[in-house]
């Protein structure tokens, strides 16, 4: 295969997508107007929980440009959103699973609830009709803290269920005597209480959605902001609407980044849809940052109680965690396993533990849905564990990376004790190349020139394993979800050679326009100009379900590479029938195909035209054409795994952390582009930085967002960060996917959370001060409080 | 935003004369209110644009005074008061270069938000409020958060800052607004030294007498060591107790003296 | 309703709109210049980022009429004259200094304010330039490597290239 700098699996070509995005030509759903179109305005709800005694729309109606105002009543007849994963308590008993309307039915759960929604000419003129919009309210007891909301005389969100426990779960080694028993066998235990702070995921784009409905055909049309346009479709169609998917187009063109936030159904999405018909015109609606604040689902939101059994020779002998996540008001598309199988699963990390039990209560709040943000669930167990083995190593005066060192995985596969099997890794490689690049040996230099100054270092270090790949459909399917998890490619050649390949990955920023193109030109041998993808719409793509948890190349890649090789084999074929030859003594090199041994080939063009132009053409044997549709599902998860560094320096006056130097040392297997690796690490950091140092997205009691706008919720920015060292040169290639991949979307921000808040707890012990642990983000503010608690 | 009319006056007479409508109000740079008007949270008949008023533009240095026009941007007073440098450098921390293009001097300190930098200049500097009608002296003009001694429909038309021996400012910004959760600005003449504290308050912008009395008995570091501020009175908020800020106005204090030298 | 007439990327252009029409939504509805972005309502995000008389505003934060007269520069008028990407955005692209795109023209119409006023800034005058320029996909490293770059810095030292 050809190989140079500039194409193929492994090189860095420059983005495509990027002149488009570079000149203003980009194609965000803002951007597209629909003639006719009217706008929708939710009147939300300003209080957390309400009965809503009646709503009084008639001087609103009334009110210059309104089209229509709909209110809860209207969606009775329709189904709620669903919940697209069903987990089992530890008593074998379903999740309590509330009704989740498109518009509040006779109770506001939460600020930013849809009360109302106005349908008016402009959006200033059905912001005014909402304002006309009388309600009468009664207030109800707003459910905040999530101990509180467990106790059994709390007010109830739903009164329906029998409490707010969605969930009371446990994982692994489930019998507590066993567990207990290791516990009292240690001979040491680290103990640890801290929390996993709410986070916002807050994509540059804010969402938007327009529908449409076309009386003649009755066929509808929803634009959106969506990571995953076809399974909002099903979503939507089979559980909300009720409308025969086939007459249901979802299209999501560019989209302005996700992280996790668009991946679920919205009650907009539905609201937009149904209201195209109800109005005879299409509805667009446009979120504004303030609106993204309360109706985007939130992001982590754990508290949690770990503990760490080890033996007289350091060895980690059983892991016990008791963990609360919130789930606000109701349920999200995928939030029931966040904090349990996204969780739970990974709290084994890179150590060979053998007790692990994972305890997680699930909880309903009068706050804002949680739902899966970068990572879902894998930085929350990365977080916990690697805070308390480096809590651990201080209590035992060992050096926290060796201790680290000494409980890794070194034999593989490995099967944890709670279900994984990671098929491949070398943690030790990766601890290698990590002290290599942050130059652990200089800390000590560097933490003198610091003090000079006045200041206070710290180095922290961590190691982080993810899940990815999601997810083997049977596996996933006996642990409660309610979607397959393959994906699917169909690579359509045409006649003169040229690639369509339509993906059900979803690229927002991950570049699959340029990387997936490198795989299919490489395989054939051509120039990957001749590649393009189509992506984001379901009436071009035959189905996919879109682009999460570091799934794109790993799932939808191996299922473009099981496509193409469809189309390969077919192509061999005709070129054997040209060279009159055995289809088995064709190979396929630099886009030539040729008879092995002899000097007899034909070019690839000769023969995609051959399939379409097929006069002579074996046409007994063979349909003409040249197109292959491949569906996925993977055997196992992939296993991406690797050691982070961050160096901090303290202010010791004003408790301020500045970022020194952030190191990353991980392996993805093997990698498609690295350029567009390491930007997604990057990205990663950043928010795994933010998430460490400035971002908390904070209740009042009365269940009012305190950070309900870029004033108030703090965005890493530029002069936040330094530049990041990062390699990705341990590679331990995926067993069971063709390409060998293991995905990178996610384990930036999964690993560096735990390396800021050692590195900070390390800056602040060198000046002799007994913190032990500081609650994230570690804002001046609380880091002050620390050292001066 | 609710629909209001808008005007751009070329003079201040005119400026003048059109916020004597009912319910009208002036646009400075449009950083604070703009954002207000987006969130409804103001609902004015008519806004009066001052950028395009000429005489309120200037920035003039006479006599150790520095005169500078209402209208005058940040951009403006961070490139041009040279000869006020703490000043300037204050003016090129405000918000952002893209906000600094438009963000006025008069429309800070007629919004007087308790966290912005402005306030702490102009009552740490001893200035002179200028307006279409009067004169109003820095320490008059405070009035507490948001509140002011202008009139409705007064214009800040300039503000005269008599520019000390030494001043500076620091700010430690709260992470999200990067506004100051504690700006503290310092300047010693020759008769004194003023000490002005932004962002900690619950009563906005104040000095801070007993600093003031410490550094213009001794203008070093060490002057203040033994002073704090109370911690009662201060705001209490996501990014900061009370008494975080009561110890951020030492420690800025402190540093602004290190700093102006 | 009142006329505004601005010169846009070197064009004149004019329509109508309210007193509360803001510099971004002429440009994106009534002139169709859709590149200029909306992320936020609080003036921080940066994504409106356009020139006007050559300095750099936030359009979401600016009434069109304020704008009236001007001369308007976005992100759709950046591409040198044969269309191909002018310095900065080429820098952008080599440098991998955008993902999802969304923030990108902001991104490049601060960079090429700041490179105006300040031809060869140092890694922390950039940072600290963007302060009004919010990224969430790229943690900033290859915006920064990417201006470096543009301004004919050697970037060839800087980590994970």
């Amino acid at each position: 295969m050809p190989k140079d700098n500039d194409s193929g699996i492994g090189a860095s070509p420059k983005r495509r997508e990027d002149v488009r995005f570079l000149t203003g030509a980009g194609n965000y759903t803002d951007d597209i107007n629909v003639h006719g179109q009217a706008y929708v305005h939710f009147l939300r709800a300003d209080v957390a929980h309400a009965t809503i005694n009646s709503i009084d729309t008639s001087a609103a109606e009334a009110m210059p440009g309104v089209v229509k105002i709909f209110t809860g009543a209207d969606f009775a007849e329709v189904g709620g959103i669903p919940c697209g994963w069903g987990v089992t308590d530890r008593h074998g008993n379903p999740q309590q699973e509330p009704r989740h309307p498109i518009i509040a039915d006779g109770t506001i759960r939460h600020v930013g609830e849809i009360v109302a929604a106005v349908v008016a000419d402009t959006v200033e003129q059905a912001r005014d009709a909402a304002e006309a919009i009388e309600l009468d309210l009664t207030d109800k007891p707003v459910v905040v803290d999530m101990a509180a909301a467990l106790a059994e005389d709390s007010a109830k969100v739903h009164e329906d269920l029998s409490s707010n426990l969605c969930y009371d779960w446990v994982f692994g080694n489930d019998d507590d005597d066993a567990v207990q028993a290791a516990f009292d066998a240690a001979a040491h235990v680290t103990t640890l209480e801290l929390v996993n702070n709410r986070l916002v995921a807050n994509p540059m784009e804010p969402r938007v959605a327009i529908g449409e409905y076309s009386r003649g055909t009755d066929e509808y049309t929803l634009h959106t902001t969506s990571q995953n346009p076809h399974v909002i479709r099903l979503l939507m169609c089979a559980f909300v609407l009720g409308l025969p998917e086939h007459k249901v187009r979802v299209v999501a063109p560019d989209v302005g980044g996700g992280f996790g936030s668009k991946i679920f159904h919205y009650a907009e999405e539905a609201f937009c849809t149904h209201a195209a018909k109800a109005c005879g015109r299409p509805v667009k609606w446009t979120s504004t940052r303030s609106e993204a604040f309360i109706s985007d689902a939130h992001g982590r939101d754990h508290v949690t109680k770990i503990e760490l059994a080890l033996d007289s020779n350091n060895n980690f002998t059983a892991l016990r965690t008791n963990t609360m996540a919130n789930m606000g008001a109701y349920l999200s598309t995928f939030a029931t396993s966040v904090p349990s199988y996204l969780h739970g699963t990974l709290m084994a990390g890179n150590y060979k533990t053998p007790v692990v039990q994972v305890n997680v209560k699930t909880v309903f709040t009068n706050t804002v849905p949680v739902d899966a943000y970068r990572g879902a669930g894998r930085p929350e167990a990365t977080f916990q564990l690697e805070r308390v083995i480096d809590k651990a190593a201080r209590e035992l005066g060992v050096d926290p990376i060796a201790l680290r060192r000494q409980n890794f995985i070194t034999e593989f596969p490995y099967e944890t004790p709670v279900a994984l099997t990671y098929d491949t890794g070398d943690y030790t490689a990766t601890m290698d190349k990590l002290e290599e690049i942050a130059d652990v040996a200089g800390f000590a230099a560097r933490r003198a020139e610091s003090e000079k100054k006045g200041k206070l270092r710290g180095l922290g270090v961590n190691c982080y394993i993810e899940a990815c790949g999601i997810a083997p459909s049977n596996i996933v399917g006996m642990l409660g979800a309610r979607a397959g998890l393959y994906d699917a490619a169909t690579v359509r050649v045409n006649a003169t050679g040229t690639i369509s390949v339509f993906v059900g990955a979803h690229s927002h920023g991950q570049g699959h326009e340029t990387s997936f193109p490198q795989v299919v030109a490489d395989m054939i041998g051509i120039d990957e100009s001749m590649v393009d993808i189509v992506h984001g719409d379901t009436g071009r793509v035959p189905f996919g379900m879109g682009t999460y948890g570091s799934r794109s190349i790993a799932v939808c890649g191996s299922a473009m590479v099981r496509a193409t090789e469809k189309i390969i084999a077919k192509a061999k074929k005709i070129a054997a029938h040209l060279l009159e030859a055995s289809d088995a003594d064709i190979e396929l090199k630099d886009g030539q195909f040729t008879v092995a041994g002899t000097d007899k080939s034909v070019a690839w063009g000769d023969v995609t035209l051959t399939a379409y132009v097929p006069h002579n053409y074996p046409l007994e044997e063979l349909e003409p054409g040249l197109e292959e549709t491949a569906f996925y599902d993977p055997a196992n998860f992939t296993y991406p795994s690797g050691a982070y560094a961050c160096e901090v320096e303290v202010d010791p006056d004003t408790g301020k952390v500045t970022i020194e130097r952030f190191s990353a040392a991980d392996d993805f297997g093997n990698i498609i582009n690295p350029m567009i690796v390491d930007g997604q690490v990057h990205g990663g950091l950043g928010q795994g930085i933010g998430q460490a140092l400035l971002e908390n997205a904070a209740y009042d009691e009365d269940g009012q967002l305190l950070s309900a706008s870029f004033m108030d919720y703090a965005m890493p920015r530029a002069d936040d960060v330094p530049f990041y060292q990062v390699d990705h040169s341990c590679q331990t290639p995926c067993t069971h996917n063709p390409l060998g991949v293991k995905g990178c979307g996610e384990a930036g921000a999964i690993g560096s959370p735990p390396a800021v808040v050692n590195a900070v707890v390390d800056a602040l012990q060198s000046a002799g001060k007994n913190v032990t642990h500081i609650d994230m983000p570690l804002s001046p503010a609380r880091v002050w409080a620390a050292m001066n608690g | 935003m609710y629909e209001f009319e808008f005007v751009k006056p070329a003079t201040v007479g005119e400026a003048v004369a059109a916020l004597a409508e009912e319910d009208a109000q002036a646009l400075g740079g449009g950083q604070t209110l703009i954002p207000t008007l987006k969130q409804r949270l103001a609902m004015p008949s008519r806004l009066v644009s001052l950028s395009g008023i000429t005489e309120m533009q200037g920035i003039s240095d006479s006599g150790g005074v520095l005169t500078i026009g209402g209208a005058a941007t940040h951009a403006a007073v961070a490139a041009g008061a040279a000869s006020y440098p703490a000043l300037a450098e204050l003016a090129s921390h405000i918000g952002d270069p893209a906000v600094r293009n438009r963000g006025t001097i008069g429309g800070s300190l007629a919004n007087n938000d308790p966290a912005a930098c402005y306030p702490a200049a102009a009552l740490g500097s001893g200035a002179t409020i200028v307006t279409n009608s009067r004169e109003i002296e820095a320490d008059d003009y405070f009035q507490g958060l948001f509140e002011t001694a202008l009139e409705e429909g007064e214009i800040i038309t300039a503000v005269r800052f008599p520019v000390p021996e030494k001043a500076n400012y620091q700010k430690f910004v709260q992470p999200a607004s990067r506004f100051a959760l504690v700006g503290v600005f310092v300047a010693r003449f020759a008769d004194g030294v003023r000490v002005a504290v932004t962002g900690a308050s619950e009563e906005g912008v104040f000095r801070w007498r007993e600093a003031e009395a410490a550094l213009s008995a001794n203008f070093a570091p060490d002057a203040l060591d033994g002073l704090s501020v109370d911690a009662e009175g201060m705001i209490a908020d996501l990014h900061g107790s009370k008494e975080y800020r009561a110890h951020l106005v030492a420690v800025m204090t402190k540093r602004a003296v290190a700093a102006a030298g | 309703m009142a006329k505004v007439s601005m010169t846009v990327n070197g064009k004149a252009a004019s329509g109508e709109v309210e007193g509360r029409t803001l510099l971004s939504s002429f440009l994106r509805d009534t002139l169709g210049l859709t590149g200029t972005h909306v992320g936020c309502d609080t003036s921080q995000c940066g994504a409106c980022v356009v020139h006007v008389d050559g300095k750099a505003v936030k359009s979401c934060t600016m009434l069109a009429q304020e704008a009236d007269g001007s001369d308007v520069a976005t992100i759709e008028g950046q591409a040198n004259a044969d269309g191909s990407l002018n310095v900065i955005q080429q820098a952008f692209q080599d440098h991998h200094g955008l993902q999802c795109g969304f923030c990108t023209p902001g991104m490049v119409m601060s960079a090429a304010a700041l490179l105006k006023d300040n031809p060869k800034p140092t890694e922390a005058e950039i940072r600290e330039y963007l302060e009004g320029n919010l990224c969430r996909c790229t943690g900033y490293h290859n915006i920064i490597k990417a201006i470096l770059a543009a301004s004919g810095q050697d970037v060839s030292a800087i980590a994970a290239e």
